[in-house]
This record gives C-alpha cells, sequence and structure tokens, in this order.
C-alpha cells in the first residue's frame, strides 16, 4: 500500500494503481472520454490530465496510466491543470462540435463555445472520436484484433482490414460497448454469427440467467457466443465474480446412467411460422408467436410484463390470430387443443394492461375444460372482439404518409358472410404445436412408436395411456400429443405411479419365450440388427457377433427365421423341436 | 500294407480332381501314404478292377460328382460296397451343385433342348434323341440312362463324410488328408458319421474382412452395374452375396476378390435349406414398407432360383421344381 495526496486528501490505494483509479476511490471526478477498466490505458483524450508534484519538480500527467508513489502530492483542479484541460477540450470540441458525448464534456469543462473553429474540410467525418478504445478492447479483450487505425494526422480512423467484412470478427459487439460516442453500431451479421439466435424480445449477454423461475437461479455461458470460448480473449466475466465460480473448461458431458424404467416427456416444438409467409412473421415488426408475446407478458420479461411495439409504442389494437398450421390441410389437421385458452388469456391480459381492442380470430372456440367455457363468457362480457373465419394474409398498411405503418389483417368473416379488413398494431400468432423434430431419433432408440401425426404413442388410447409397447419405457405430455397443463400434470402423475407400483414391487414377471444367439456360429452379418421391433439386438464390435438382450427380447421369432445361419435360436421354439413334433405327427 | 485311396468323379465338371491335384507338393504325401487303387481321371483304371476287389478294401473314397445317370449309380453303390469310409467330396456329390439345376427342368425338356431347339444345334433334322440301347451291325450296345431328377450321392447310398465346396479348396483338402492320416497312423477314433470335414462352423461372413452396418437394401445391384467398395460388405452395398447363409471355409475367396459369394460351402451347420433362409433373410432387410416398392426392389434381383439354389438344389427342401405337364392331345 502506499499513500498518495490528491488535491489535500490523503489516500491509501495498492501500488502501481492509476491516479485516476485512486482519485476515484477518494471521490474525485476526473474527467476522461477514453478511460476503461476492461483494457491498459491508452491516454489518448488526454482530459485526465492532472498535475503532479515530487519534491519541487512540478507536471502535467495523464492520470489514467500515471501509477501513484509513495508520497505523490497530485493536484486535479489547479489552475495549471484547469487551463489545459480546457484547452485540450477547445481542440476536441472544434473537430466535433456535433457528437452528443463531446459537447456534454466540454459543458461539465465550462466550455460553451471554442475559441478556435476548424476549416469545413478539417471537421471530422463521423462521430468517431479516435480514442480507439475499439481497437484496444478487440485486441487486448477479445484477442481477434480485427479493428486497427490507419493513416496519420487528420487522415486517422479507425478501419477494417482492407475495409471489408472480417472473417476473423465474431460479432461480440465488445467494440460498440466500448464505443464512447455510440459511432459502432453491429448490425445485419448478428443473426448469421455470434448473437445468441434464440427467439428473444431484448438484447441478452453471451452469459446469463436464463429466466428467474430458473432452478438452480445460477447463470449459463452460451458457448457460441462466449469471446473466451471462442478467441480465448475476454474473460472478463470471472475478474468481476468474487467467489470465482465462473468455469469456462466446463464441457456438456454425456452421463450413462443405469435405470430400469424410463419416462419418456420430450415435449413439443412450435412449428416454424416463417413458413407461413402471408402471416409476415418474421417480416414484419409486430407479428408475435406466442410464446414472444407470453415472454413479454411476463413481469419478468424484457418489458417487465407491460405490452408494447417494437418502437416503444402501446398497441392501439391487437389481433389474436388461432389456428396457425394447426387444423390445415397443409400442415397438421389434428387441432393443438391449448391455443384457443391461452388466446383468451391473451386477450383479457391485453384488455386487463392497455386500452387497446382485441380482436380473436377463430375457426372453432373450443373452451371444453373445467372452467373454460365460463371463461369464454367473460371475455365476451368484457368487449373483446370475435370474428369467425380464418386470416387470408397480414400486411403493411399506411394512413398517412409519414406516419407508422399498422398491420392488416385481411380475413373472411364467416358469421356476417363478408371478407373484412382490420387494422391492428400488434398481432399473435398461435402456432401449432408439433412433435419435436428429432422425436423419430427417440422413437428408435426406445423402439417405441409414433401415431400418424408423429407424436408417441401410447400402448392402448384408453385402457393404458402412459406405457408403450416396450416395457419399462412410459410416455406424458405433449410428447404423447398436445395437451394443457393440468392434462400434462395429470398423465405425468399416472405415469409416475405406473413406475412406483413397479419399483415397490422390486422384480418383474419376464416371459421364458426368448431368443438366443448361439456365439458358436454367429459370424455377424448384421441381418438382424435393424429387423427387432423391440431393439433389443445390438452388435458387439469386440466379438463381431450380435446379442440379443433377454430384458428387451419378447420372443416373438421374426430374427429366427432371418437368421441366415440359424445362429439365432427361439427357446422352446428350435427347429429340432418343430421337426421332431413334425415326426411325431406324421408316423401316426 | 498301405491303405487304399480311391477318387471318382460321377457327374462333375473335374474341378474337384484339379483341386486334389493343387495341393502341390503334398500330392506326394498322399501318394506315398496311400496306396491309390482308383482315379480315372488321372490313372488307368477300369471298373473291372474295383468289382474284383474285396468289399471294404478300399480304406478312403473320395466320391465327387452328382448322380444323374445310371452309371454314376451303379457306380456309387459299387464304391459304397468296396470303401471303409465313403466321402461326398465337392459340391455336387454333398448337394447336387450346377448339375442339379437341371432339377428346374425334367429330361425330356432337357433333352428337347439339346437336341431339337438348341441355337447352338448344327443339324438334327432327323430326330435322333440319344437311346440307351442301340442295335448295330456288331450287336447292341449301352449308353448309361439320363434321368429325370439329379440326386446327391447321400440320395443314393450311405455316405459317411461330406467335403464341401465347388471345389474344395487345396488348403482344407490338405487339413482332411493330414487329419485322416493322423487317424490311419495313430488309430485316433473316427470323427461321429455325417460330420462335414474341411470347413468351418460360422459363415462366409466370420472370414470376410470388409465392414458391416445394419443392413438395409434398396436396390439389388449386378456385379458389372456398380464397382462395389473394396472394404464394405457387399450385401450393404446392393450386390448379391450368398455369405451370410453360406458355411465358412473358403477363407472367403471371392468376396475378397470384389465378388459376392456364390454359396459353395453350401449350407450353415443348422440349416436345412440354404436357399430358403437366404430368402428368408433378405426379405426382412429390404428397405422399404411399401408393398409396391418392396416388389420393385425384389424384381432387381436377378435369376432368384439360379441365385440361392445355384449350389444347394439337389439337397434343397424342394429337391426339384415339378415340371409343367402338358397335355397331351
Amino acid at each position: 500500500m502506499v499513500t498518495v495526496n490528491i488535491d489535500g486528501k490523503n489516500v491509501e490505494v495498492l501500488e502501481e494503481t492509476s491516479i485516476l483509479k485512486a482519485a476515484e476511490s477518494a471521490g474525485i471526478w476526473i474527467p476522461t472520454l477514453c478511460y476503461s477498466e476492461l483494457f491498459e490505458p491508452y491516454g489518448v483524450c488526454r482530459l485526465c490530465t492532472v498535475e503532479v508534484i515530487r519534491g519541487k519538480r512540478s507536471r502535467l500527467v495523464t492520470s489514467c496510466n500515471y501509477p501513484v508513489r509513495e508520497g505523490l502530492t497530485v493536484l486535479t483542479n489547479s489552475d495549471k491543470v484547469k487551463w489545459i484541460r480546457k484547452l485540450i477540450m477547445e481542440l476536441t470540441y472544434s473537430r466535433w462540435p456535433n457528437v452528443p458525448v463531446v459537447k456534454d464534456m466540454a459543458a461539465a469543462l465550462g466550455v460553451s463555445e471554442p475559441r478556435f473553429k476548424s476549416l469545413e474540410q478539417d471537421l471530422a467525418p463521423d462521430a468517431c472520436i479516435l480514442c480507439g478504445n475499439c481497437v484496444n478492447i478487440c485486441r487486448d479483450v477479445v484477442k481477434a484484433s480485427v479493428l486497427s487505425f490507419e493513416g496519420i494526422g487528420i487522415g486517422r480512423k479507425v478501419v477494417l482490414p482492407y475495409n471489408e467484412q472480417s472473417e476473423t470478427c465474431i460479432v461480440c459487439g465488445a467494440c460498440a460497448q466500448v464505443c464512447p460516442t455510440g459511432h459502432i453500431k453491429i448490425k445485419s451479421l448478428e443473426k448469421e454469427r455470434g448473437a445468441l439466435q434464440d427467439w428473444y424480445l431484448g438484447p441478452k449477454t453471451a452469459i446469463n440467467i436464463p429466466t428467474l423461475q430458473a432452478v438452480p437461479r445460477v447463470p449459463i455461458i452460451d458457448e457460441k457466443s462466449c469471446i473466451k470460448m471462442q478467441t480465448g480473449g475476454c474473460g472478463v466475466c470471472s475478474t468481476y465474480c468474487e467467489p470465482e465460480a465462473i468455469n469456462y473448461e466446463a464441457k456438456d458431458e454425456e452421463i450413462e446412467i443405469e435405470v430400469g424404467q424410463i419416462l419418456i416427456t420430450t415435449g413439443y416444438q412450435t412449428i416454424d411460422l416463417k413458413q407461413m409467409s402471408q402471416y409476415g412473421y418474421g417480416r414484419l415488426d409486430d407479428v408475435y408467436s406466442s410464446l414472444e408475446f407470453e415472454h413479454m407478458l411476463n413481469s419478468t420479461g424484457p418489458t417487465g410484463g407491460t405490452i408494447l411495439c417494437k418502437d416503444g409504442s402501446e398497441p392501439r389494437a391487437v389481433g389474436i390470430v388461432h389456428c396457425i398450421g394447426s387444423r390445415d390441410e397443409n400442415f397438421h389437421k389434428y387441432c393443438s387443443r391449448v391455443c384457443c385458452m391461452y388466446a383468451l388469456k391473451f386477450a383479457h391480459l391485453v384488455k386487463d394492461r392497455t386500452p387497446a381492442e382485441v380482436y380473436q380470430f377463430y375457426i372453432d372456440m373450443r373452451a371444453f375444460g373445467k372452467g373454460y367455457e365460463e371463461f369464454y363468457k367473460r371475455l365476451l362480457d368484457e368487449g373483446v372482439n370475435m370474428i369467425r373465419g380464418k386470416v387470408a394474409e397480414i400486411s403493411e398498411g399506411y394512413l398517412n404518409n409519414g406516419d407508422k405503418p399498422y398491420l392488416n389483417i385481411k380475413c373472411e368473416d364467416t358469421l356476417i358472410g363478408k371478407f373484412r379488413e382490420i387494422p391492428v398494431d400488434m398481432v399473435i400468432l398461435c402456432p401449432a404445436i408439433e412433435p419435436q423434430f428429432d422425436a423419430s431419433n427417440i422413437k428408435k432408440i426406445f423402439s417405441i412408436s409414433q401415431s400418424p401425426d408423429k407424436f408417441f404413442l401410447e400402448r392402448h388410447p384408453k385402457l393404458d395411456p402412459v406405457s408403450t409397447m416396450t416395457d419399462g419405457v412410459f410416455i406424458a405430455g405433449c410428447a404423447q400429443g398436445p395437451k394443457d397443463i393440468p392434462d400434462s400434470v395429470a398423465q405425468a402423475s399416472a405415469a409416475a405411479a405406473r413406475i412406483l407400483s413397479l419399483i415397490s414391487l422390486g422384480e418383474v414377471a419376464v416371459d421364458p419365450i426368448k431368443a438366443e444367439v448361439m456365439d458358436e456360429y454367429c459370424s455377424g452379418c448384421r441381418m438382424c440388427n435393424s429387423l427387432c421391433p423391440y431393439s433389443a439386438i445390438s452388435f458387439q464390435e469386440e466379438k463381431k457377433i450380435s446379442y440379443i438382450n433377454d430384458m428387451l427380447c419378447k420372443g416373438c421369432g421374426t430374427c429366427v427365421s432371418a437368421c441366415p445361419a440359424s445362429a439365432i435360436i427361439g427357446k422352446g421354439f428350435t427347429d429340432k423341436q418343430i421337426l421332431a413334433e413334425l415326426e411325431g405327427i406324421l408316423s401316426v | 500294407m498301405k491303405p487304399k485311396l480311391a477318387l471318382y468323379w460321377a457327374s462333375s465338371c473335374g474341378g474337384c480332381e484339379i483341386a486334389v491335384v493343387d495341393t502341390e507338393l503334398k500330392i506326394l504325401d498322399i501318394a506315398g501314404f496311400f496306396d491309390i487303387v482308383f482315379w480315372p481321371c488321372l490313372m488307368d483304371f477300369k471298373y473291372k478292377d474295383v468289382e474284383a476287389m474285396e468289399d471294404g478294401e478300399i480304406t478312403l473314397c473320395l466320391f465327387n460328382g452328382a448322380i444323374r445317370t445310371s452309371e454314376n449309380e451303379y457306380m456309387a453303390k459299387l464304391l459304397r460296397a468296396k470303401s471303409k469310409v465313403l466321402v461326398a467330396f465337392g459340391s455336387c456329390a454333398s448337394e447336387g451343385c450346377i448339375p442339379a439345376l437341371a432339377n428346374f427342368y425334367d429330361k425330356q425338356s432337357i433333352l428337347d433342348f439339346v437336341y431339337k431347339d438348341s441355337q447352338s444345334l448344327e443339324e438334327n433334322s432327323r430326330g435322333v434323341y440319344p437311346e440307351t440301347k442301340t442295335h448295330m451291325p456288331e450287336g447292341e450296345i449301352d449308353i448309361p440312362e439320363f434321368w429325370n431328377t439329379v440326386k446327391t450321392l447321400d440320395q443314393v447310398v450311405d455316405v459317411d463324410y461330406y467335403v464341401p465346396g465347388c471345389p474344395p479348396q487345396s488348403f482344407q483338402i490338405v487339413k482332411v488328408v493330414e487329419a485322416v492320416i493322423d487317424i490311419l497312423k495313430n488309430g485316433k477314433p473316427l470323427p461321429p458319421t455325417g460330420t462335414v470335414l474341411g470347413a468351418g462352423d460360422k459363415t462366409c461372413c466370420d472370414e470376410c474382412p470388409r465392414e458391416r452396418k445394419e443392413k438395409k437394401i434398396k436396390k439389388f445391384y449386378r456385379p458389372q452395374e456398380i464397382i462395389p467398395d473394396p472394404n464394405e460388405c457387399l450385401l450393404d452395398q446392393g450386390l448379391m452375396c450368398m455369405g451370410p447363409a453360406t458355411r465358412s471355409g473358403c477363407d472367403a475367396l471371392c468376396v475378397k476378390a470384389n465378388i459376392g459369394c456364390r454359396g459353395c460351402y453350401g449350407p450353415p451347420v443348422n440349416v436345412m435349406d440354404q436357399g430358403t433362409k437366404m430368402v428368408s433373410a433378405l426379405s426382412s432387410v429390404i428397405d422399404s414398407t411399401d408393398q409396391k416398392e418392396v416388389r420393385e426392389i425384389i424384381k432387381t434381383i436377378a435369376d432368384p432360383l439360379g441365385t440361392f439354389y445355384r449350389f444347394s438344389m439337389g439337397a434343397s427342401l424342394m429337391r426339384r421344381v415339378q415340371p409343367k405337364k402338358v397335355e397331351k392331345e
């Protein structure tokens, strides 16, 4: 620790601390335009200049990169300092008279009008004040070294190599973050590279807590957008984390667990709305999917639960469109079952939180659950406009030149037999629930079946709705078919009870009729490998022969008849037994 | 006194005899250990020499060729009587082999083709067909009678052992002969009757060095249609290969030459009918559930009967295909 005297105050700080930091800890403000804690100070704006007195010698130094020494006396507000700062500020101001940050700083230092006037051609062409923060952070922290200075004197500027989009740029946005004037903006590439691509309504960082309800509530790092994981640079978050809990080495790992029973609850995904271009999702602002809107309604969401259009205004009218991809011959013929009710809930919340008009575009209103019909009734009383008919198109419309465009919903109102166009500010689409894209892989892994709509098939729709054709494998929730929360909970509880009943028994009875591979005759031709409807057959790479899992085998005999070497026998039904039986019958 | 060895060819191509000669210097050991008493292919013996022997005088008789004529049957019965140990040597004697493909037809249609309809026939305007008895000025002469059905050796006489292969591989013949010499010299017990000698217990796949995957077949190719990958299973690539339903023993000779196994080593140990077994296996790996498509895929198999029963027709459960009955007016 060393002690320095700043403006008459004695400050005790660590050795090698900069004067700027030391002053900050003493509550003394030193102006700066380019200082950042994230990288080595560059001392380029010169505004942090202070007077340093050591012995009889007095010097003017930039405080951001001047380390404190024992017995140093620093003056941050002496006449000399005031004079030089004002001069620097006037020079800076004269070159960048239109940059807000520079203006504000000039005002703070009491400069209203610079004494100097730049010639027209010497005025800076843009808001870049050449502080070099972007260059420094890209080189020192991100370690990508994409940005650099070019030219000297008045021609100096920050450029990309050859002024082309660089392949090395990972679109981390660090340069935009440290730019004091906001001159750097991250544009289109955000979607292509790096930045988080999940649906979201606001910015997210590479390290974040996915939702406030997350359990355990700890941040996760998105590997694709984390600079540390991409280039090995940055690591800023770990310098701030006092318990040193951040581990960049941690990797996703596969863990094998031996279990007796499995409950498959892989859920659903919503249909890709972009394939129905007539609804404008992803093309028009303020066309949201129901999940995005739900996120917006959430009190911990990006808007804190306030319903806002993308431009920050409150919508005057909201359209909620049902059955996007469900009950549709071109996509899914089935009903997604949950949309009607959440659409009504949305209508209720919009009515509750805004004065907006709400329009529901539905085919049939299916309010079949407990208390649902009553809720529907209540919504009608609240004055929600119900329009029975399919929406044909959503397009942009303009009232007057220069006005904000509205969204025009074209539809047929089948109750009045008319074609209608309804202007709204926001549209919420209710996408169809569909099986996860990799459901067929899960099907293969567990040897279960899928119904024609590709949801997993239960053993019996009425008598055995939670188990599958594979013993010990159960299903619940939307993996089995679209259903709401009460139904999912009921089905999952039933499956859990089934599983527990087998656990409490402690043992399971299995049929003795099984197929068996006779190792001495199997040559591993792998004919049988893909045949087993119960996936009981696997190939042992080390022995180069096939193996039948006793527990999975149901003794159907498919492999027995298919084995070209007759190396698989059906226990109790061997060729020898059958031939002997035939002989017995024929000998009579 | 040296043990006596006899070799005979019935309805066969002679390849088995060549395979024995192909044992190279080992043939000298054979000739040295045994007293060769009958081998019409290589040495001058007459049937009457055999007829003159005592019953059981021949220690070992390697009988190759299928039984197709009255002469074949006579010699089979004669050699059975004169031999202590009778071995069905090669695919023809064991399971009918190529000659037994004649069982898809009958005697009349075969003779019609050869003496009347064949395009390579030069002239037979007089309609000459072979007759068993012909009257000549010098007297009556016989030729053996041609039978309706080609039989395997064990369908005519009792057979002690079998050596499969078309022909049996020379290195396997050496092994068999060495085992026989070992038994005779050292008085070791004989293997149980019916044992298959000179072959393995597994299938051709066991000896095949190719990488096999889970099988799914979308189309069967003929060898000239594609250039197969030398490291991948031929069947996986859609080339017909009888390997999975064929006994091991040849050291995967054909597949190592990029050609599908033709099945000459016969059915594996527990298989009764090589052809049906292969059909049953293949039908389970055809990669389609659409009936029409399945039919189209199956159509791409060239000559199914000749492919699946190329070597085993004589010993198959079918034995022969019933000839179409032509109604006589």
